[in-house]
């Protein structure tokens, strides 16, 4: 219970934000931030429990063996306190960081959102469910990112992220797929203990490398880190909290989620730890050479990525130990030093360093703040960066690999540690310091007291973390541990370790870093670099140009406009995938003697083949006279619909002679606008078109015969025998629809309503000439007769709609049937009728009922749900009234009722949309 | 017998259908789906066997299996498939007439000097 609403909390309340109005700003901040107050308070909750090493556990079965569920160890609580902790903070940050342009309910609706996918994804208790919240947490960064619509690059960046996330998140389903099936299960608990197997298995290699490409995207490491750069175009809040605190941790999150199941191996070591190596390298060296704040904090977020990344590849497990404390401390120090980025942005607004230069004079508090926050990623001493920076130069000299690799490794370390010390000096020094500064358009000054806030808290646990670790973080990452590994290795949080090698190879990092720094300032004046010569959004510009160029040529490589080439080709391409698995492998069992045995069809069965089969050809024959073309259609229909009846099938027969009867209407309304006769065609193309044609009816034929004439198992027992009993009807295709398969029932006629609707869109003020018209036959008077006659049909008929609705779940009948003879008698009455009625019900609005049909068939689906049955349940009553006698209710009837509305609408919308055309008169025809 | 007279028919059906459909002209395309629907329509239906004076309307003493009744399942699967195929028939003429008018003629093969040579107007 406590785990839903961990997570479904944030979601409500992102609805109520998104309910509030814009003016309402701190209404809606104040939600927010409450809500992440409580998240936080139920993670006290529940914190006696996982800091014992218990894990929580809560789901509800979702399909298949897969729940909808979440468990909570130490590594899920402690992200979790990371996201809730760091969202309040970040949420309080936003309220007075957002100018008064910008929509409060959207950033915060957003902002939330994003929170309850984080905490999906860190306490899905299967690997299902992770992804789905894995893929929400890109949706949710892409509109954050894009927050600033106005901006191109906002919008530009938001699409290079998801692109990259989203490709990764699809690698990670593959791969997410590949290992379920391997384990046998995708629940968290399961693959978490199958290790061994998984390992052993021939796929392990390509799991391995589908699922680290999704973590790899997702946390910027080299080469798909480029994305992070161009994220910053998000207001500051949203770099803060996503893009350094949380969802770049996921990348991490699922590294050491999944270790125990796909660690420890050769494959694993060389392919994460050196991407994490190459990554930290990289990112601090191109983070000395950025001219924009945020830029300078994105690389070095993403070297701090590759950092954790590097140690989570080692085959040791206070490796482990080592990455898990690092991402806390970077969450808590980088989050600080974004806010502070954003202060500097804020109250100067400029985040270019070659313009930013001497704040010290104005902002002494916030670059006191700033300094302590970029002394810890820059590891020094006292502060929390220097602790996890310590255990990770242990970890390098501990390597067990080759002997070159152990001599190279801790020298590459030094390095980019160095180059950190060097980037964080550089955002110390060229801001605070060097100079005065350059073309600002208005005086720096301290920011308001809250802006400030959550800054100050951020530094106060860094030096707490720092100076006293066991008091502070040391549970918190014990219970860590424990989740992760399943244990909890021997490792000291002491601050001082000795005179050691690790420390030593700390201070080389930090007076080299420094010296260093002082150097370039010396010699190349680090604000002359414009541009770097890699680049990888030059790389994914030039990709996506590709693709976009290849598409185009490849449409420019289709055979033309024409559909019936497009047409030809699918026929020709269906009659081959059809005929080759038929001639390679021949039709399979031999017939049934059953079927060969049959009794000669009776002698209405050879009559109707006659009427069909010529009806077919002779409206082929004639296509070129459409009208004439038309009516022998019509007898083609009305033949299938003799099939039907002869063929056992009284439902179909009555839908398909209904249906009939409303097609050739309509046709017969938009030929009013159509040319009446086509073309003279030349001989060779229908010569080709008949071989074609004629080779696919053969081909049908032999298939039809084929199935006709073999044994086959049907599952259609099961509703025979069901159906009275548990459907409540006797006519079996009729509790098919409403009942068994209620759920499909539900998606067609919503398709119907949909097509209907789209009809009615199409044509809505559209207008046409009266010239236009190709016959004009409405100056013909109807025989007196059929005028008479229609007048009393449509109350007759809505009668037999009436009887056939009410039988329907026994005998032929039902919602389809029902609305389409309502339909039908309204469409014969606007036609055959003369005069115009009062009420024409050809010209009611129904568009209306189409949503009301949908409305009543899903309620009534619903409202076994609400009696604890699953959706669509069906019920039934037979209560025995007074004259009337018994009376076969069953819940279906209200489903059925919503597909009649349905049907009658979207039949009505369908015919009368293009009968109903306003006609402009006109004496110039356009032309 | 009966299976060759239906599949045959079901092949005339999907032969004069397609060859419809292949016409460069609106219309004759929306006949020719109309007629291929039929085909396709008999085929499904086809899957649950031919069943003479049996329909799936349990009665009471008859035991409930495929020997005594029609196969209730692909029946639903074609009831709801012609009504689907109407809407689809009613869409496909409204794009042609809409056609008509924006394209000033009802030539869907892409040809631009037939479009305007060949329909009045």
């Amino acid at each position: 219970m406590l785990l839903y609403c961990l997570v479904l909390l944030p979601y409500a309340a992102a609805v109520g934000c998104a309910l509030l109005p814009d003016t309402a700003r701190n209404a809606t901040a104040w939600l927010a931030g409450l809500t992440a107050l409580v998240a936080c308070a139920l993670l006290g909750v529940a914190a006696p429990a996982v800091f014992g090493g218990e894990i929580l556990r809560a789901s509800v079965p979702w399909f298949a063996d897969v729940s909808f569920g979440f468990r909570m160890d130490g590594l899920a609580w402690a992200f979790a306190l990371v996201i809730c902790g760091i969202g309040a903070l970040v949420v309080l940050y936003a309220r007075y960081y957002l100018s008064a342009e910008d929509p409060p309910a959207r950033f915060f609706a957003l902002l939330l959102a994003f929170m309850g996918a984080m905490l999906g994804v860190v306490l899905a208790d299967n690997l299902i469910l992770l992804v789905v919240f894995w893929e929400l947490t890109s949706l949710t960064s892409f509109l954050l990112i894009g927050f600033w619509t106005h901006r191109a690059d906002a919008r530009a960046g938001a699409r290079m992220a998801l692109t990259v996330t989203g490709m990764g998140g699809l690698c990670l389903l593959g791969g997410v797929i590949l290992l379920g099936r391997i384990v046998g299960s995708y629940s968290l608990d399961a693959v978490l203990a199958a290790g061994e197997v998984v390992r052993a298995d021939p796929l392990y290699p390509v799991v391995m490398v589908l699922i680290l490409m999704g973590a790899f995207t997702k946390s910027a490491q080299f080469p798909f880190h480029f994305w992070l750069p161009h994220a910053m175009a998000a207001p500051t809040p949203v770099s803060a909290y996503l893009h350094s605190a949380t969802m770049v941790k996921a990348g991490v999150f699922l590294l050491a989620r999944l270790y125990p199941t796909l660690g420890g191996s050769e494959l694993w070591f060389y392919l994460v730890s050196g991407t994490g190596l190459v990554t930290m390298t990289f990112g601090a060296a191109v983070a000395i050479f950025q001219q924009d704040l945020k830029g300078l904090l994105a690389y070095s977020t993403i070297s701090h990525l590759g950092l954790i990344t590097f140690l989570f590849g080692l085959d040791s497990r206070l490796a482990v130990v080592a990455g898990l404390f690092h991402i806390l401390n970077h969450a808590v120090f980088k989050a600080s030093l974004f806010m502070a980025a954003g202060i500097i942005d804020h109250e100067t607004g400029s985040r270019d360093m070659r313009q930013l230069n001497g704040l010290w004079q104005f902002m002494p508090i916030t670059g006191t703040l700033a300094m302590v926050a970029a002394g810890a990623m820059a590891g020094v001493p006292l502060l929390n960066g220097f602790l996890s920076k310590e255990m990770f130069f242990s970890e390098t000299l501990d390597l067990d690999a080759h002997r070159w690799i152990e001599m190279v490794v801790p020298v590459v370390a030094t390095v980019a540690a160095a180059m950190a010390v060097t980037y964080s000096v550089r955002f110390i020094h060229d801001v605070f310091w060097n100079g005065q500064p350059v073309g600002l358009d208005r005086t720096p000054h301290e920011p308001p007291r809250w802006l400030r806030v959550p800054v100050e808290i951020l530094v106060v646990l860094c030096l707490a973390v720092g100076i006293f670790p066991k008091w502070t973080i040391a549970p918190v990452l014990a219970a860590m541990v424990n989740g992760t590994l399943g244990m909890r290795p021997e490792y000291s949080l002491a601050l001082w370790h000795g005179f050691n090698t690790p420390f030593l190879m700390s201070l080389v990092a930090l007076g080299a870093g420094a010296a260093f720094y002082v150097g370039l300032q010396r010699y190349i004046n680090l604000h002359s670099v414009t541009r770097l010569p890699v680049s990888g959004k030059h790389a994914f510009d030039a990709v996506m140009g590709a693709l976009e160029t290849f598409a185009r040529k490849g449409v420019a490589a289709m055979p033309s406009t024409s559909l019936p080439r497009h047409l030809a080709w699918i026929v020709v391409t269906a009659f081959a995938a059809m005929a080759w698995p038929l001639w390679q492998f021949g039709f399979g069992d031999a017939p049934s003697a059953r079927f060969s045995a049959n009794a000669p069809p009776p002698m209405t069965g050879g009559l109707l083949w006659l009427l069909a089969v010529s009806a077919a050809l002779a409206a082929t024959y004639n296509y070129r006279r459409r009208m004439m073309a038309l009516v022998l259609l019509g007898a083609a229909g009305l033949a299938v619909s003799l099939t039907f009846v002869l063929l056992s099938a009284p439902d179909l027969a009555l839908t398909q002679l209904l249906v009939e009867v409303a097609t050739i209407a309509l046709m017969m309304i938009v030929l009013h606008y159509l040319p009446q006769a086509s073309p003279v065609e030349p001989g060779v193309r229908k010569w080709r078109d008949a071989a074609l044609a004629g080779a696919a009816g053969v081909g049908m034929t032999a298939v039809a015969h084929a199935v006709l004439t073999r044994p086959f198992a049907s599952i259609s027992p099961f509703y025979l025998a069901k159906a009275l009993p548990e459907g409540g009807g006797t006519n079996v295709v009729n509790v098919i629809l409403v009942d068994f398969r209620g759920f499909d029932t539900l998606g067609e006629v919503t398709v119907l309503g949909a097509s209907g609707l789209l009809v009615f869109a199409l044509l809505a003020g559209f207008e046409v000439h009266r010239d236009h018209r190709e016959v004009d036959m409405s100056g013909d008077w109807n025989p007196l007769i059929l005028r008479t006659v229609t007048r009393v049909v449509l109350p007759l008929a809505a009668l037999v709609a009436v009887f056939l609705f009410l039988r329907g779940h026994n005998l032929p009948g039902g919602g389809f049937i029902a609305g389409l003879v309502f339909a039908c008698a309204i469409l014969v009455l606007r036609i055959g009728g003369g005069g115009r009625p009062i009420l024409d019900p050809a010209r009611l609005p129904y568009q209306p009922w189409i949503a009301g049909g949908l409305l009543i068939a899903a309620l009534s689906g619903a409202g076994a749900m609400l009696l604890g049955y699953p959706f669509l349940t069906s019920a039934s009553l037979h209560p025995v009234l007074p004259v009337v006698g018994e009376v076969p209710i069953a819940s279906a009837a209200f489903f059925d009722l919503g597909v009649f509305l349905v049907v009658v609408a979207a039949t009505m919308l369908s015919t009368m949309s293009p009968g109903l055309l306003p006609e402009i008169v006109d004496p110039e025809p356009v032309s | 017998m009966t299976e060759w007279l239906f599949a045959s028919a079901i092949g005339v059906f999907t032969a004069c259908g397609l060859w419809l459909v292949l016409r460069a002209r609106t219309f004759d395309v929306v006949l020719g789906l109309a007629l291929f629907s039929y085909a396709v329509n008999l085929f499904i239906f086809a899957m649950g066997r031919l069943t003479f004076a049996a329909p799936a309307i349990v009665q009471p003493g008859t035991q409930a299996t495929l020997a005594n009744y029609a196969d209730p399942l692909p029946q639903a699967l074609v009831l709801t498939a012609i009504v689907i195929s109407f809407a689809m028939t009613a869409l496909v003429l409204t794009l042609a007439l809409k056609g008509r008018f924006v394209n000033r003629g009802d030539a869907c093969d892409g040809d631009e000097e037939k479009r305007f040579e060949d329909v009045p107007r």
